[in-house]
Protein backbone atom coordinates (compact mmCIF):
# COMPACT_ATOMS: atom_id res chain seq x y z
CA UNK A 1 0.00 0.00 0.00
CA UNK A 2 1.36 3.43 -0.84
CA UNK A 3 1.70 6.01 1.89
CA UNK A 4 0.31 9.24 0.40
CA UNK A 5 -3.27 7.99 0.79
CA UNK A 6 -2.58 7.63 4.52
CA UNK A 7 -0.82 10.98 4.85
CA UNK A 8 -4.05 12.81 4.06
CA UNK A 9 -5.29 11.66 7.44
CA UNK A 10 -2.14 12.48 9.41
CA UNK A 11 -3.76 15.24 11.54
CA UNK A 12 -6.28 12.70 12.79
CA UNK A 13 -3.88 9.81 13.08
CA UNK A 14 -1.18 11.82 14.87
CA UNK A 15 -3.35 13.90 17.18
CA UNK A 16 -6.68 12.05 17.40
CA UNK A 17 -8.59 14.86 15.73
CA UNK A 18 -12.17 13.75 15.10
CA UNK A 19 -15.36 15.74 14.62
CA UNK A 20 -18.10 16.94 16.91
CA UNK A 21 -21.59 17.61 15.61
CA UNK A 22 -22.63 21.02 16.94
CA UNK A 23 -26.25 20.02 16.49
CA UNK A 24 -26.38 16.86 18.66
CA UNK A 25 -22.94 17.16 20.34
CA UNK A 26 -22.07 13.65 19.13
CA UNK A 27 -18.34 12.92 18.77
CA UNK A 28 -17.00 10.99 15.77
CA UNK A 29 -13.67 9.47 14.87
CA UNK A 30 -12.36 9.34 12.17
CA UNK A 31 -13.67 12.66 10.86
CA UNK A 32 -16.89 12.60 8.87
CA UNK A 33 -18.68 15.56 7.35
CA UNK A 34 -22.26 14.35 7.87
CA UNK A 35 -23.59 13.31 11.28
CA UNK A 36 -25.47 10.00 10.91
CA UNK A 37 -28.04 11.15 13.48
CA UNK A 38 -28.67 14.73 12.29
CA UNK A 39 -27.80 14.31 8.59
CA UNK A 40 -28.59 17.55 6.69
CA UNK A 41 -28.94 19.58 9.87
CA UNK A 42 -25.28 18.79 10.58
CA UNK A 43 -23.93 20.16 7.28
CA UNK A 44 -21.27 22.74 8.02
CA UNK A 45 -21.56 22.00 11.74
CA UNK A 46 -19.06 19.17 12.05
CA UNK A 47 -16.17 20.84 13.86
CA UNK A 48 -12.70 19.49 14.60
CA UNK A 49 -12.58 17.88 18.04
CA UNK A 50 -9.52 16.41 19.75
CA UNK A 51 -9.97 13.25 21.78
CA UNK A 52 -8.17 13.03 25.13
CA UNK A 53 -6.68 9.66 24.17
CA UNK A 54 -7.99 7.97 27.31
CA UNK A 55 -10.31 5.00 27.18
CA UNK A 56 -11.09 1.43 28.20
CA UNK A 57 -10.65 -1.89 26.41
CA UNK A 58 -14.04 -2.85 24.91
CA UNK A 59 -12.83 -6.05 23.23
CA UNK A 60 -9.51 -7.52 22.11
CA UNK A 61 -7.77 -10.36 20.29
CA UNK A 62 -4.25 -11.65 19.71
CA UNK A 63 -3.44 -11.71 15.99
CA UNK A 64 -1.35 -14.70 14.88
CA UNK A 65 -2.08 -14.59 11.15
CA UNK A 66 -1.59 -10.96 10.03
CA UNK A 67 -1.43 -9.12 6.73
CA UNK A 68 2.11 -9.14 5.20
CA UNK A 69 2.97 -5.63 6.46
CA UNK A 70 2.52 -6.80 10.05
CA UNK A 71 4.34 -10.15 9.97
CA UNK A 72 7.30 -8.92 12.02
CA UNK A 73 4.99 -7.81 14.86
CA UNK A 74 3.14 -11.09 15.34
CA UNK A 75 1.65 -12.13 17.62
CA UNK A 76 0.23 -8.70 18.50
CA UNK A 77 -2.76 -7.44 20.45
CA UNK A 78 -5.59 -5.77 18.51
CA UNK A 79 -8.26 -4.06 20.52
CA UNK A 80 -11.33 -1.95 20.27
CA UNK A 81 -11.08 0.92 22.72
CA UNK A 82 -14.06 2.85 24.04
CA UNK A 83 -12.73 6.38 24.45
CA UNK A 84 -14.00 8.57 27.27
CA UNK A 85 -15.90 10.62 24.67
CA UNK A 86 -17.93 7.47 23.91
CA UNK A 87 -16.54 6.82 20.43
CA UNK A 88 -14.66 3.55 19.73
CA UNK A 89 -11.30 3.17 18.00
CA UNK A 90 -9.54 0.08 16.68
CA UNK A 91 -5.83 -0.16 17.42
CA UNK A 92 -3.02 -2.26 18.79
CA UNK A 93 -2.15 -2.43 22.49
CA UNK A 94 1.59 -2.26 23.14
CA UNK A 95 3.86 -2.35 26.20
CA UNK A 96 1.64 -5.02 27.70
CA UNK A 97 1.72 -8.80 27.92
CA UNK A 98 -1.19 -10.54 26.20
CA UNK A 99 -2.22 -12.40 29.38
CA UNK A 100 -2.70 -9.11 31.25
CA UNK A 101 -5.33 -7.63 28.91
CA UNK A 102 -8.93 -7.66 30.02
CA UNK A 103 -12.18 -6.01 29.00
CA UNK A 104 -12.58 -2.74 30.91
CA UNK A 105 -8.84 -2.15 31.36
CA UNK A 106 -7.75 1.53 31.28
CA UNK A 107 -5.54 2.51 28.36
CA UNK A 108 -4.24 5.67 26.73
CA UNK A 109 -3.18 6.43 23.18
CA UNK A 110 0.49 6.56 22.23
CA UNK A 111 2.21 7.74 19.04
CA UNK A 112 3.88 4.81 17.28
CA UNK A 113 5.09 3.44 13.99
CA UNK A 114 2.18 1.64 12.30
CA UNK A 115 4.03 0.19 9.34
CA UNK A 116 5.94 1.02 6.22
CA UNK A 117 5.49 1.06 2.49
CA UNK A 118 6.93 -2.16 1.04
CA UNK A 119 10.01 -3.93 2.41
CA UNK A 120 12.24 -0.88 2.92
CA UNK A 121 9.84 1.96 2.33
CA UNK A 122 8.66 5.08 4.03
CA UNK A 123 7.33 4.79 7.56
CA UNK A 124 3.77 5.66 8.52
CA UNK A 125 2.88 6.65 12.05
CA UNK A 126 -0.30 6.81 14.07
CA UNK A 127 -1.94 5.82 17.34
CA UNK A 128 -1.63 2.64 19.37
CA UNK A 129 -2.67 2.16 22.97
CA UNK A 130 -0.88 1.20 26.20
CA UNK A 131 -2.04 0.40 29.70
CA UNK A 132 -2.30 3.35 32.10
CA UNK B 1 -43.96 -6.56 -9.43
CA UNK B 2 -44.14 -10.11 -10.77
CA UNK B 3 -43.49 -13.29 -8.84
CA UNK B 4 -40.05 -14.77 -9.58
CA UNK B 5 -38.87 -18.37 -9.54
CA UNK B 6 -35.59 -20.23 -9.78
CA UNK B 7 -35.91 -22.62 -12.73
CA UNK B 8 -32.38 -23.98 -12.84
CA UNK B 9 -29.32 -24.32 -10.61
CA UNK B 10 -25.71 -25.32 -11.16
CA UNK B 11 -22.36 -25.21 -9.41
CA UNK B 12 -18.80 -26.45 -9.57
CA UNK B 13 -16.97 -28.32 -6.90
CA UNK B 14 -15.48 -25.82 -4.43
CA UNK B 15 -11.85 -26.07 -3.42
CA UNK B 16 -8.37 -25.60 -4.81
CA UNK B 17 -9.11 -25.93 -8.51
CA UNK B 18 -5.56 -25.49 -9.82
CA UNK B 19 -6.37 -26.66 -13.32
CA UNK B 20 -9.31 -24.28 -13.82
CA UNK B 21 -9.46 -20.54 -14.48
CA UNK B 22 -12.35 -18.24 -13.56
CA UNK B 23 -13.50 -18.57 -17.21
CA UNK B 24 -13.72 -22.35 -16.86
CA UNK B 25 -15.60 -22.40 -13.59
CA UNK B 26 -17.96 -19.53 -14.51
CA UNK B 27 -18.83 -21.33 -17.74
CA UNK B 28 -19.18 -24.72 -16.04
CA UNK B 29 -21.62 -23.46 -13.38
CA UNK B 30 -23.59 -21.47 -15.97
CA UNK B 31 -23.82 -24.40 -18.36
CA UNK B 32 -25.10 -26.75 -15.68
CA UNK B 33 -27.74 -24.21 -14.61
CA UNK B 34 -28.88 -23.72 -18.22
CA UNK B 35 -29.16 -27.46 -18.70
CA UNK B 36 -31.02 -27.87 -15.39
CA UNK B 37 -33.49 -25.17 -16.51
CA UNK B 38 -34.13 -26.79 -19.88
CA UNK B 39 -33.57 -23.52 -21.67
CA UNK B 40 -31.38 -22.62 -24.62
CA UNK B 41 -28.55 -20.16 -24.00
CA UNK B 42 -30.11 -17.62 -26.37
CA UNK B 43 -33.14 -17.30 -24.08
CA UNK B 44 -30.97 -15.60 -21.45
CA UNK B 45 -31.73 -11.89 -21.62
CA UNK B 46 -29.23 -10.60 -19.06
CA UNK B 47 -26.37 -11.78 -16.88
CA UNK B 48 -25.55 -10.74 -13.29
CA UNK B 49 -22.17 -11.80 -11.92
CA UNK B 50 -21.34 -11.77 -8.20
CA UNK B 51 -17.61 -11.33 -7.68
CA UNK B 52 -15.73 -9.65 -4.88
CA UNK B 53 -12.11 -9.27 -5.82
CA UNK B 54 -11.06 -10.46 -9.28
CA UNK B 55 -9.10 -7.22 -9.69
CA UNK B 56 -6.89 -8.05 -6.70
CA UNK B 57 -6.89 -11.82 -7.14
CA UNK B 58 -6.33 -12.27 -10.86
CA UNK B 59 -5.91 -8.69 -12.12
CA UNK B 60 -9.09 -9.03 -14.13
CA UNK B 61 -12.08 -6.69 -14.00
CA UNK B 62 -14.98 -6.50 -16.46
CA UNK B 63 -16.33 -9.92 -15.50
CA UNK B 64 -19.74 -9.26 -17.04
CA UNK B 65 -18.33 -9.33 -20.55
CA UNK B 66 -15.83 -12.08 -19.67
CA UNK B 67 -18.41 -14.54 -18.37
CA UNK B 68 -20.88 -13.72 -21.13
CA UNK B 69 -18.14 -14.26 -23.74
CA UNK B 70 -16.85 -17.57 -22.38
CA UNK B 71 -20.38 -18.84 -21.85
CA UNK B 72 -20.76 -18.56 -25.63
CA UNK B 73 -23.13 -15.60 -25.47
CA UNK B 74 -20.95 -12.89 -27.04
CA UNK B 75 -22.75 -12.96 -30.40
CA UNK B 76 -26.05 -12.30 -28.61
CA UNK B 77 -24.69 -9.05 -27.11
CA UNK B 78 -26.77 -9.30 -23.94
CA UNK B 79 -26.25 -6.89 -21.05
CA UNK B 80 -23.96 -8.37 -18.37
CA UNK B 81 -22.71 -6.72 -15.21
CA UNK B 82 -20.55 -7.62 -12.23
CA UNK B 83 -21.97 -6.85 -8.78
CA UNK B 84 -19.69 -6.24 -5.78
CA UNK B 85 -20.65 -6.07 -2.10
CA UNK B 86 -17.63 -7.85 -0.55
CA UNK B 87 -18.68 -11.31 0.73
CA UNK B 88 -22.29 -10.46 -0.12
CA UNK B 89 -21.59 -9.98 -3.84
CA UNK B 90 -23.35 -13.21 -4.84
CA UNK B 91 -26.46 -12.51 -2.77
CA UNK B 92 -26.58 -8.97 -4.11
CA UNK B 93 -26.26 -10.26 -7.71
CA UNK B 94 -29.19 -12.61 -7.04
CA UNK B 95 -31.19 -9.63 -5.80
CA UNK B 96 -30.35 -7.60 -8.92
CA UNK B 97 -31.45 -10.50 -11.12
CA UNK B 98 -34.61 -10.88 -9.04
CA UNK B 99 -35.41 -7.17 -9.41
CA UNK B 100 -34.90 -7.35 -13.18
CA UNK B 101 -37.39 -10.20 -13.55
CA UNK B 102 -39.85 -8.93 -10.93
CA UNK B 103 -39.99 -5.51 -12.58
CA UNK B 104 -40.76 -6.95 -15.99
CA UNK B 105 -37.54 -5.61 -17.51
CA UNK B 106 -36.38 -9.13 -18.37
CA UNK B 107 -37.96 -12.58 -18.49
CA UNK B 108 -35.13 -15.07 -18.21
CA UNK B 109 -31.84 -14.03 -16.58
CA UNK B 110 -28.80 -15.83 -15.27
CA UNK B 111 -27.21 -14.97 -11.93
CA UNK B 112 -23.75 -16.42 -11.42
CA UNK B 113 -21.15 -16.02 -8.70
CA UNK B 114 -17.51 -16.85 -9.25
CA UNK B 115 -14.20 -16.33 -7.48
CA UNK B 116 -10.71 -17.65 -8.17
CA UNK B 117 -8.70 -17.26 -4.97
CA UNK B 118 -5.83 -19.73 -5.26
CA UNK B 119 -3.97 -17.86 -8.00
CA UNK B 120 -2.38 -15.66 -5.29
CA UNK B 121 -0.30 -16.83 -2.34
CA UNK B 122 -2.04 -17.45 1.00
CA UNK B 123 -0.16 -14.48 2.51
CA UNK B 124 -1.99 -12.06 0.21
CA UNK B 125 -5.49 -13.23 1.17
CA UNK B 126 -5.94 -11.40 4.53
CA UNK B 127 -5.35 -8.03 2.83
CA UNK B 128 -7.89 -8.83 0.10
CA UNK B 129 -10.47 -10.05 2.63
CA UNK B 130 -9.89 -6.96 4.76
CA UNK B 131 -10.97 -4.82 1.78
CA UNK B 132 -14.49 -5.81 2.85
CA UNK B 133 -13.93 -3.84 6.05
CA UNK B 134 -12.48 -0.34 6.50
CA UNK B 135 -8.90 -0.45 5.18
CA UNK B 136 -8.14 3.17 6.11
CA UNK B 137 -9.13 2.92 9.77
CA UNK B 138 -9.19 -0.78 10.69
CA UNK B 139 -6.74 -2.37 8.26
CA UNK B 140 -3.96 0.19 8.73
CA UNK B 141 -3.69 -0.62 12.43
CA UNK B 142 -3.23 -4.34 11.75
CA UNK B 143 -6.83 -5.55 11.93
CA UNK B 144 -7.60 -8.60 9.85
CA UNK B 145 -11.15 -9.76 9.12
CA UNK B 146 -10.50 -12.67 11.52
CA UNK B 147 -9.41 -10.26 14.27
CA UNK B 148 -12.65 -8.26 13.96
CA UNK B 149 -14.77 -11.41 14.28
CA UNK B 150 -12.54 -12.51 17.17
CA UNK B 151 -13.41 -9.29 18.98
CA UNK B 152 -17.10 -9.96 18.32
CA UNK B 153 -16.61 -13.48 19.72
CA UNK B 154 -14.89 -12.24 22.86
CA UNK B 155 -17.62 -9.69 23.44
CA UNK B 156 -20.33 -12.36 22.91
CA UNK B 157 -18.58 -14.55 25.48
CA UNK B 158 -18.34 -11.58 27.86
CA UNK B 159 -21.96 -10.44 27.53
CA UNK B 160 -23.79 -13.76 27.25
CA UNK B 161 -21.47 -16.36 28.72
CA UNK B 162 -21.07 -18.04 25.33
CA UNK B 163 -18.34 -20.67 25.68
CA UNK B 164 -15.48 -21.65 23.42
CA UNK B 165 -17.19 -25.06 23.00
CA UNK B 166 -20.44 -23.32 21.95
CA UNK B 167 -18.55 -21.50 19.22
CA UNK B 168 -16.55 -24.57 18.16
CA UNK B 169 -19.76 -26.55 17.70
CA UNK B 170 -20.46 -24.52 14.54
CA UNK B 171 -17.53 -25.86 12.46
CA UNK B 172 -18.07 -29.37 13.89
CA UNK B 173 -21.68 -29.36 12.62
CA UNK B 174 -20.78 -27.76 9.29
CA UNK B 175 -18.04 -30.30 8.60
CA UNK B 176 -20.50 -33.07 9.42
CA UNK B 177 -22.87 -31.62 6.78
CA UNK B 178 -20.08 -30.96 4.28
CA UNK B 179 -19.15 -34.65 4.46
CA UNK B 180 -22.51 -35.34 2.77
CA UNK B 181 -22.08 -32.75 0.00
CA UNK B 182 -20.19 -34.07 -3.04
CA UNK B 183 -19.33 -30.49 -4.13
CA UNK B 184 -17.94 -29.37 -0.76
CA UNK B 185 -14.28 -28.44 -0.36
CA UNK B 186 -13.98 -30.52 2.83
CA UNK B 187 -15.99 -33.73 2.91
CA UNK B 188 -14.72 -34.90 6.24
CA UNK B 189 -16.10 -34.70 9.76
CA UNK B 190 -14.00 -33.15 12.53
CA UNK B 191 -14.13 -33.38 16.32
CA UNK B 192 -14.56 -30.61 18.85
CA UNK B 193 -10.98 -31.29 19.92
CA UNK B 194 -9.69 -30.56 16.42
CA UNK B 195 -11.31 -27.12 16.52
CA UNK B 196 -10.18 -26.32 20.05
CA UNK B 197 -6.59 -27.37 19.43
CA UNK B 198 -6.19 -25.85 15.97
CA UNK B 199 -3.51 -23.17 15.59
CA UNK B 200 -4.68 -19.69 16.57
CA UNK B 201 -5.57 -17.18 13.86
CA UNK B 202 -6.96 -14.43 16.11
CA UNK B 203 -7.56 -15.50 19.67
CA UNK B 204 -10.08 -17.05 20.54
CA UNK B 205 -10.60 -18.10 16.88
CA UNK B 206 -8.38 -20.80 15.39
CA UNK B 207 -7.88 -22.16 11.89
CA UNK B 208 -10.99 -24.35 12.14
CA UNK B 209 -13.17 -21.35 13.05
CA UNK B 210 -12.36 -19.68 9.73
CA UNK B 211 -13.77 -20.41 6.27
CA UNK B 212 -11.06 -21.58 3.85
CA UNK B 213 -9.60 -20.03 0.72
CA UNK B 214 -11.56 -21.46 -2.21
CA UNK B 215 -12.15 -21.40 -5.92
CA UNK B 216 -15.65 -22.03 -7.18
CA UNK B 217 -18.69 -20.86 -9.07
CA UNK B 218 -22.45 -21.25 -8.81
CA UNK B 219 -25.34 -20.14 -11.00
CA UNK B 220 -29.13 -19.92 -11.01
CA UNK B 221 -31.61 -19.16 -13.79
CA UNK B 222 -34.55 -16.93 -12.87
CA UNK B 223 -37.87 -16.57 -14.69
CA UNK B 224 -41.32 -15.10 -14.01
CA UNK B 225 -43.28 -17.62 -11.93
CA UNK B 226 -46.14 -17.77 -14.44
CA UNK B 227 -43.91 -19.29 -17.14
CA UNK B 228 -41.59 -21.19 -14.78
CA UNK B 229 -43.53 -24.46 -15.05
CA UNK B 230 -42.91 -24.46 -18.79
CA UNK B 231 -39.23 -25.11 -18.11
CA UNK B 232 -38.95 -26.73 -14.72
CA UNK B 233 -40.96 -29.46 -13.05
CA UNK B 234 -39.95 -28.03 -9.69
CA UNK B 235 -39.55 -24.27 -9.85
CA UNK B 236 -38.69 -22.67 -6.52
CA UNK B 237 -40.44 -19.41 -5.75
CA UNK B 238 -38.39 -16.55 -4.33
CA UNK B 239 -40.92 -15.14 -1.87
CA UNK B 240 -38.73 -12.31 -0.57
CA UNK B 241 -35.52 -10.48 -1.39
CA UNK B 242 -34.13 -7.92 1.04
CA UNK B 243 -30.79 -6.22 1.55
CA UNK B 244 -29.54 -3.85 4.22
CA UNK B 245 -26.34 -1.98 5.01
CA UNK B 246 -24.62 -0.71 8.16
CA UNK B 247 -21.41 1.13 9.06
CA UNK B 248 -18.39 -0.13 7.12
CA UNK B 249 -16.17 -0.30 10.20
CA UNK B 250 -17.04 -2.53 13.14
CA UNK B 251 -15.91 0.15 15.62
CA UNK B 252 -18.91 2.35 14.73
CA UNK B 253 -21.56 -0.23 15.61
CA UNK B 254 -23.64 0.25 18.70
CA UNK B 255 -23.07 -3.41 19.64
CA UNK B 256 -20.45 -6.00 18.68
CA UNK B 257 -22.78 -8.90 19.47
CA UNK B 258 -25.54 -7.91 17.09
CA UNK B 259 -25.46 -7.35 13.32
CA UNK B 260 -28.15 -4.79 12.52
CA UNK B 261 -27.98 -5.30 8.74
CA UNK B 262 -29.07 -8.92 9.35
CA UNK B 263 -31.88 -7.81 11.65
CA UNK B 264 -33.21 -5.23 9.18
CA UNK B 265 -32.85 -7.38 6.03
CA UNK B 266 -34.50 -10.40 7.67
CA UNK B 267 -37.29 -8.35 9.24
CA UNK B 268 -38.11 -6.90 5.81
CA UNK B 269 -37.87 -10.32 4.16
CA UNK B 270 -40.19 -11.99 6.71
CA UNK B 271 -42.68 -9.14 6.23
CA UNK B 272 -42.71 -9.55 2.45
CA UNK B 273 -42.98 -13.34 2.74
CA UNK B 274 -45.74 -13.06 5.33
CA UNK B 275 -44.03 -15.57 7.62
CA UNK B 276 -41.80 -15.54 10.68
CA UNK B 277 -38.51 -17.24 11.54
CA UNK B 278 -40.33 -20.30 12.95
CA UNK B 279 -41.62 -21.17 9.48
CA UNK B 280 -38.10 -21.54 8.07
CA UNK B 281 -37.11 -25.21 7.67
CA UNK B 282 -33.68 -24.84 6.14
CA UNK B 283 -31.23 -21.92 6.13
CA UNK B 284 -27.85 -21.19 4.61
CA UNK B 285 -26.11 -18.52 6.70
CA UNK B 286 -22.78 -16.72 6.41
CA UNK B 287 -20.35 -18.62 8.68
CA UNK B 288 -17.23 -16.88 7.35
CA UNK B 289 -16.14 -17.26 10.98
CA UNK B 290 -17.80 -19.63 13.47
CA UNK B 291 -19.04 -16.77 15.68
CA UNK B 292 -20.81 -15.23 12.67
CA UNK B 293 -23.17 -18.22 12.47
CA UNK B 294 -24.05 -17.86 16.15
CA UNK B 295 -24.80 -14.14 15.82
CA UNK B 296 -26.69 -14.79 12.55
CA UNK B 297 -29.06 -17.43 13.93
CA UNK B 298 -29.87 -15.02 16.75
CA UNK B 299 -30.39 -11.95 14.57
CA UNK B 300 -32.45 -13.94 12.05
CA UNK B 301 -34.80 -14.65 14.96
CA UNK B 302 -34.23 -18.43 15.12
CA UNK B 303 -32.98 -18.16 18.70
CA UNK B 304 -32.99 -15.50 21.41
CA UNK B 305 -29.96 -13.22 21.68
CA UNK B 306 -27.27 -15.03 23.63
CA UNK B 307 -28.80 -18.48 23.04
CA UNK B 308 -27.26 -19.19 19.63
CA UNK B 309 -24.16 -20.86 21.07
CA UNK B 310 -25.91 -23.31 23.43
CA UNK B 311 -28.54 -24.02 20.73
CA UNK B 312 -25.82 -25.06 18.29
CA UNK B 313 -24.01 -27.20 20.85
CA UNK B 314 -27.29 -28.94 21.70
CA UNK B 315 -27.83 -29.82 18.03
CA UNK B 316 -30.81 -27.55 17.36
CA UNK B 317 -29.30 -26.39 14.05
CA UNK B 318 -28.33 -29.83 12.80
CA UNK B 319 -30.18 -31.37 9.87
CA UNK B 320 -33.80 -31.89 10.98
CA UNK B 321 -33.16 -29.92 14.17
CA UNK B 322 -35.31 -26.92 15.13
CA UNK B 323 -34.00 -25.30 11.94
CA UNK B 324 -31.46 -26.98 9.64
CA UNK B 325 -28.58 -24.53 9.23
CA UNK B 326 -25.86 -24.78 6.59
CA UNK B 327 -26.79 -28.21 5.25
CA UNK B 328 -24.28 -27.66 2.42
CA UNK B 329 -21.44 -27.50 4.95
CA UNK B 330 -21.62 -23.71 5.06
CA UNK B 331 -18.73 -21.47 4.15
CA UNK B 332 -16.50 -23.49 6.49
CA UNK B 333 -16.82 -26.91 4.85
CA UNK B 334 -18.41 -26.29 1.44
CA UNK B 335 -15.82 -23.55 0.91
CA UNK B 336 -16.01 -19.78 0.51
CA UNK B 337 -15.13 -18.48 -2.96
CA UNK B 338 -16.27 -15.05 -1.85
CA UNK B 339 -18.42 -13.79 -4.76
CA UNK B 340 -19.76 -17.30 -5.46
CA UNK B 341 -20.96 -17.94 -1.91
CA UNK B 342 -24.26 -16.05 -2.04
CA UNK B 343 -25.30 -17.83 -5.23
CA UNK B 344 -24.16 -21.21 -3.88
CA UNK B 345 -26.46 -20.64 -0.89
CA UNK B 346 -29.44 -20.21 -3.27
CA UNK B 347 -28.39 -23.38 -5.12
CA UNK B 348 -28.35 -25.40 -1.89
CA UNK B 349 -31.73 -24.06 -0.74
CA UNK B 350 -33.27 -24.83 -4.15
CA UNK B 351 -31.90 -28.39 -3.95
CA UNK B 352 -33.30 -28.84 -0.46
CA UNK B 353 -36.75 -27.51 -1.42
CA UNK B 354 -36.80 -29.76 -4.48
CA UNK B 355 -35.98 -32.75 -2.27
CA UNK B 356 -32.62 -33.20 -4.01
CA UNK B 357 -30.47 -32.81 -0.90
CA UNK B 358 -29.42 -36.47 -1.07
CA UNK B 359 -27.89 -37.68 2.21
CA UNK B 360 -28.24 -34.24 3.77
CA UNK B 361 -31.93 -33.77 2.81
CA UNK B 362 -34.11 -31.97 5.33
CA UNK B 363 -37.47 -33.73 5.84
CA UNK B 364 -40.38 -32.06 4.11
CA UNK B 365 -38.68 -28.69 3.68
CA UNK B 366 -41.14 -26.02 2.54
CA UNK B 367 -39.49 -22.68 3.36
CA UNK B 368 -35.79 -21.90 2.95
CA UNK B 369 -33.72 -18.80 3.76
CA UNK B 370 -30.29 -17.59 2.72
CA UNK B 371 -28.22 -14.94 4.49
CA UNK B 372 -25.18 -13.63 2.64
CA UNK B 373 -23.03 -11.07 4.44
CA UNK B 374 -20.25 -8.69 3.42
CA UNK B 375 -17.36 -7.76 5.74
CA UNK B 376 -18.38 -7.67 9.39
CA UNK B 377 -21.98 -6.96 8.39
CA UNK B 378 -21.64 -3.76 6.34
CA UNK B 379 -24.01 -5.55 3.95
CA UNK B 380 -26.51 -8.36 4.52
CA UNK B 381 -28.73 -9.92 1.87
CA UNK B 382 -31.61 -12.20 2.84
CA UNK B 383 -33.72 -14.26 0.45
CA UNK B 384 -36.67 -16.46 1.38
CA UNK B 385 -37.69 -19.32 -0.91
CA UNK B 386 -40.73 -21.60 -1.04
CA UNK B 387 -41.41 -25.02 -2.49
CA UNK B 388 -44.45 -24.94 -4.81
Amino acid sequence: MSNPRYWRENPSRYNLIGRRCENCKGVFFPPREICPKCRRKSLGKMKAYKLTGKGKVYSFTIVHDPMPDFTLMKPYIMAMIEMEEGVRLTGQIVDCEAEKISIGMDVESTFRKLGQEGGSGIIRYGYKFRPV
Amino acid sequence: MRDVAIIGVGDTKFGELWEHSIRDIGMQAGLSAVSDANIAGEQIEALYIGNMAAGSLIEQEHLGALVSDYSGLSALHIPAVRIEAAGASGGMALREGYIAVASGMHDIVMVAGAEKMTDVTDEEIPTIQMAGGDQQWEGISGSTMASLFAMMARRHMHEYGTTRENIASVPVKNHKNGAMNPNAQYQKGITMDTVLKSPMVADPLGVFDCAPISDGAAAVILAPLDIAKKYSEQPIKIVASAAATDTLALQHRESLTRIDSIKVASRNAYKTAGIGPKEIDVAEVHDSYSIAEIISIEDLGFFEKGKGGPATLEGMTEINGVVSVNTSGGLKARGDPMGATGVAQAVEIARQLRGKGEKRQVNNAEYGLSLNMGGTGGTSVVHIYRRL
